[in-house]
């Protein structure tokens, strides 16, 4: 989605600001994400008329009426396929989707994996406040095993899902990760997703201050954000921590990645590995990290790997290649006639 | 010799066989034949579900009828004339429905011990007295066949296989059919195998062939069933799939839009799904969703951004598809929904024909939530059916429902091919960027229709956001206001309402427009009614004949036309759901009669019930 035309004048901020009363709850994490988006709008240089906003149902799903661009709230779980029908109607369109934990992977996730299957040129935006927010703070499929919500009251019992191995295990070509709280690094990953031609999928980190208030403060209080959050950039070393010297290093006998220290047991910055985007192994390593307390989490892109033609390219190419080639009346006149005289 | 021939007005021929038989190519290549003589006809594939069922078996059997007649025919006839039996489970499922002293043809070939078994015959029945009320010709097809392809050194499976070919030169001979169409057929077919090509045109002169000799002659009559004498025209044959797919795609190229089908694969509706997908140079995009959910989702999407958004599948996917099509009610989006009916409830019969889906149709959503419901009655006229479906959707901005089913869906009948140029344009025009100082209002409507402005993404001035909320009627914005929900729900039922001002007033298809008994019928029962009330006109009975195709709203005047007659007889394929409706619309004392085996109504069935309405 990297060909849209310039506009005439520079838009600011206040363009992709529709005149609705935001409705989020104070204090939420989607004010921030809202207004990370409103600012890096006017930076890519897209147009409001060619600028799509699809959600389904949620809190993460009101999103689209506070965009002074196109808006679609539709149903629950439902937005990956109305995206695809949207863009499939009209390829030039710069369509990106809304949903939440419990929209995309629980009610939604058949259409989740489908659209990222099939590499749909969209930018999806999955809030993860591991909990259902708008129906009142039940646990939802990211929720921590032993939540405790009114639906679990003597807490969960079902193991969570990873939304970022569940993008790439759907075969997603473009996987992401940033935090509510990061306004320095979510445009960044924003502008990445929109130069990604094809099925964009970033995971926000996001707080609900009602039902399940810090449910991320092990990965993003400011206290730990050094030692709990591992920045990837592509070609760099995968270091991090407040004194930058833990890394991140491939252990061959575990066959997992772990945590070392430059300069601890003889380490050296030889022994970090250096981020490859297109390198879909290390994406799904990276995707397993944080999984246990000692590890960061993997923030940025985790994996970019663009295919040759994308779908809706794909899709299109194909009605192109012979529209106008047969009339409606060569078709319905071909086969075998007769003459009634 | 021309003179042995017996000319008749019209016969009934059912090929009956194994699921492997290719009793459906032969039917239709029949078919085929039989339409370029120019005589009418109308056919009924009746196959399983199962799509290789244990071979031999009753519930393995694959049957086509053929209806056809130098007169107007308007269904697949209640008995046929002629049977042919691949296999003992065919003559034992068949064999009831064949008139008495009507011809069965039958290969004894594969009255095997073991077919026999199969079949539950504890005697093999050729030559029994079982038999005696029928001219039976039993011929050894499978060794006749295997000695007619013998040249071309196929196996002897893949000999066998053309005895359904075999059988129909037997068939085009008795008929007095032509065969180059079914070798010009088989050539283009196998091309890329012109050895099955040979074989199977070898074993279709051996049939035709065998007719010719002597010995058969003597005892067997040759028919001679002549042209209908019908409207001039160039004709072809179609089925309700194809005539419904072509219909739609004109609705597009009328409505000035491109077409994006969304459909995931259900029998019997896929055809419409496989028709649309081939036809890429129409601008048509067809995309195969995950679900039946996805397939209408999608749709909705694409006519949000400016397509004409249609999907399409039989009832258990209308259920899945049904929170959706309140969104599309909702948001007040153009979208086409094709039901291909199917026996029910649940997966039910879905190879069988139906028409169970009018509740669903009108009523099957949470909320007020009201639609427009189409019925088609016939193949051709999916054609039309389905453009009028296009251009409700695009003036009115709704969903429309367009009910076809089963048996519609892959019966055939010949067509008069229409005059393309000649249908009547119904281009949308789009919200245009408003004027400076003015603003955009998605939901601003039509004093007239009452149909929202239709502001497409990619245009300036005109961004809105829509979605299932409740919207405030003077600015589409997200309303929580009581009045206002009344308000929106009253707008929504005046605007489908509307629809009643713009389709044809309700007319009597036959038979006067009062008097004693007006039989009405919607959807396939359209032939067999017809062909009942003729009968019954012409015993003297005082009935008319009333076919609705516009389901919801209802034509302005049915109510006065129902009540110029004394009684009122609604035959269904369910278990009377137009009868519920007519009831509750009008107080009227619509009497059922109800069939849901599965299959189309007999006439004889539709007339007795006649009769005795006529005469209680």
């Amino acid at each position: 989605m990297n060909q849209m035309t310039a506009p005439n004048e520079k838009l600011t901020i206040k363009d992709f600001t529709s005149d609705q009363e935001v409705r989020w709850c104070p204090g939420c994490g989607d004010y921030a994400i809202l207004k990370c988006m409103q600012r890096t709008l006017p930076e890519l240089g897209v147009t409001r008329e060619n600028t799509v906003f699809v959600s389904g149902i949620g809190c993460s799903s009101r999103f689209p009426y506070y965009m002074d661009t196109y808006g679609f709230h539709t149903i629950h779980g439902r937005a990956p396929a109305v995206a695809t029908g949207v863009k499939l109607a009209n390829p030039e369109l710069d369509v990106w989707m809304i949903t939440g934990d419990g929209d995309g992977l629980s009610i939604g996730g058949n259409h989740l994996m489908h659209v990222l299957r099939r590499d749909v040129d969209i930018n999806i935006l999955l809030f993860n406040n591991k909990i259902y927010g708008l129906t009142k703070g039940q646990y939802s499929p990211t929720s921590d095993v032993g939540t405790r919500s009114p639906s679990t009251p003597q807490g969960s019992v079902d193991p969570s899902l990873n939304p970022i191995i569940f993008a790439l295990g759907s075969g997603a070509r473009f996987v992401a990760r940033t935090v509510d709280t990061a306004l320095k690094h979510m445009p960044g990953v924003f502008t990445r997703a929109h130069g990604f031609t094809g099925a964009a999928f970033v995971e926000i980190l996001q707080n609900c201050i009602v039902y399940n208030d810090a449910t991320w403060a092990g990965v993003t209080e400011k206290s730990v954000v050094a030692d709990k959050q591992l920045l990837l950039e592509h070609g760099e070393k995968m270091l991090f921590g407040a004194e930058g010297n833990k890394g991140i290093r491939f252990n061959a006998d575990t066959f997992a990645l772990e945590v070392v220290v430059v300069g601890e047991g003889g380490i050296t910055e030889d022994d970090v590995l250096t981020h490859d985007e297109s390198n879909l192994q290390l994406a799904r390593m990276l995707a397993e990290l944080g999984g246990n307390p000692s590890e960061p989490m993997a923030m940025g892109v985790l994996y970019a790997e663009q295919a040759e033609v994308a779908y809706t390219d794909a899709v299109i190419g194909q009605v192109e290649a012979v529209k106008g080639k047969r009339s409606l009346k060569d078709i319905i006149y071909s086969g075998q006639t007769w003459e009634v005289k | 010799m021309a003179s042995d021939i017996q000319t008749l007005e019209s016969a009934v021929v059912r090929f009956a066989g194994d699921s492997g038989d290719g009793m459906q190519l032969t039917g239709s290549q029949f078919t085929t034949s039989t339409a370029l003589a120019g005589s009418d006809l109308a056919t009924f594939p009746d196959f399983p579900a199962e799509i290789r069922a244990p071979v031999g078996t009753t519930f393995g059997v694959s049957a086509f009828q053929i209806n056809f007649g130098a007169r107007s025919i308007k269904t697949v006839g209640d008995q046929p004339d002629v049977l042919v039996a691949m296999n003992p489970a065919a003559l034992k499922t068949n064999i009831a429905n064949l008139r008495a002293g009507g011809l069965l043809v039958v290969d004894s070939g594969a009255f095997t011990k073991r077919n026999l078994q199969k079949a539950g015959f504890e005697t093999n029945p050729l030559g029994t007295p079982m038999l005696d009320n029928y001219q039976v010709i039993d011929l050894d097809i499978s060794k006749m066949t295997l000695e007619a392809v013998k040249e071309f050194g196929l196996g002897n499976k893949e000999a066998l296989r053309c005895k359904n070919m075999w059988t129909l030169g037997l068939m085009l001979w008795m008929f007095s059919r032509n065969r180059a169409p079914v070798v010009d057929w088989l050539n283009g077919k196998f091309a890329k195998k012109p050895e099955i090509a040979q074989s199977n045109i070898a074993a279709l002169n051996a049939g035709h062939a065998f007719g010719e000799t002597a010995e058969l002659s003597a005892h067997i009559k040759r028919y001679q069933i002549g042209a209908n004498k019908t409207e001039a025209g160039l004709y072809r044959t179609v089925t309700g799939s194809q005539a419904l797919s072509w219909g739609i795609a004109a609705g597009g190229e009328l409505a000035g839009l491109d077409i994006m089908l969304g459909s995931y694969p259900i029998t019997p509706a896929s055809p419409i799904l496989h028709t649309l997908s081939g036809m890429k140079e129409l601008g048509v995009t067809t995309f195969q969703a995950e679900d039946e959910i996805a397939a209408i989702c999608a749709a909705i999407g694409a006519s949000y951004a400016g397509a004409l958004g249609v999907t399409s599948s039989s009832g258990p996917g209308i259920a899945l598809k049904t929170e959706a099509l309140g969104l599309a009610i909702s948001t007040e989006l153009p979208l086409v929904v094709i039901n291909s009916q199917r026996g029910g409830p649940s997966t039910g019969l879905p190879t069988k024909t139906e028409q169970s889906d009018l509740y669903q149709a009108i009523y099957g959503r949470n909320g007020d939530a009201p639609l427009p419901v189409v019925a088609t009655r016939s193949p051709g006229d999916c054609f039309e059916a389905a453009i009028e479906a296009c251009r409700l959707a695009v003036k009115y901005m709704t969903p429309v429902m367009l009910l076809t089913d089963g048996f519609i869906a892959n019966a055939a009948e010949p067509w008069k091919l229409p005059d393309i140029d000649a249908l009547e344009p119904f281009t949308v025009d789009f919200a245009a960027t408003p004027a400076e100082g003015e603003s955009f209002n998605p939901f601003k409507r039509d004093d007239k229709t009452l149909a929202r402005n239709w502001g497409i993404p990619g245009v300036k001035g005109t961004e809105h956001r829509i979605g299932g909320i409740e919207k405030s009627y003077d600015t589409g914005h997200i309303s929580y206001d009581p009045d206002n929900h009344q308000k929106m729900t009253d707008t929504r039922f005046a605007k489908i309402d509307n629809i009643a001002d713009d389709i044809p007033p309700q007319t009597i298809e036959q038979g006067d427009d009062t008097g004693t008994l007006v039989v009405v019928g919607w959807g396939s029962t359209y032939g067999p009614i017809s062909e009942a009330v003729k009968a019954a006109r012409a015993e003297g009975l005082n009935v008319s004949h009333m076919h609705i195709r516009y389901l919801n709203p209802f034509p302005r005047n049915l109510e006065s036309v129902l009540r110029g007659f004394d009684k009122v007889l609604v035959p269904e394929m369910n278990a009377g759901q137009l009868k519920t409706v007519l009831r509750d619309k009008f107080l009227i004392d619509a009497k059922p009669l109800n069939q849901v085996s599965g299959l189309p109504f007999k006439i004889e069935d539709i007339l007795s019930a006649i009769r005795a309405e006529v005469s209680s």
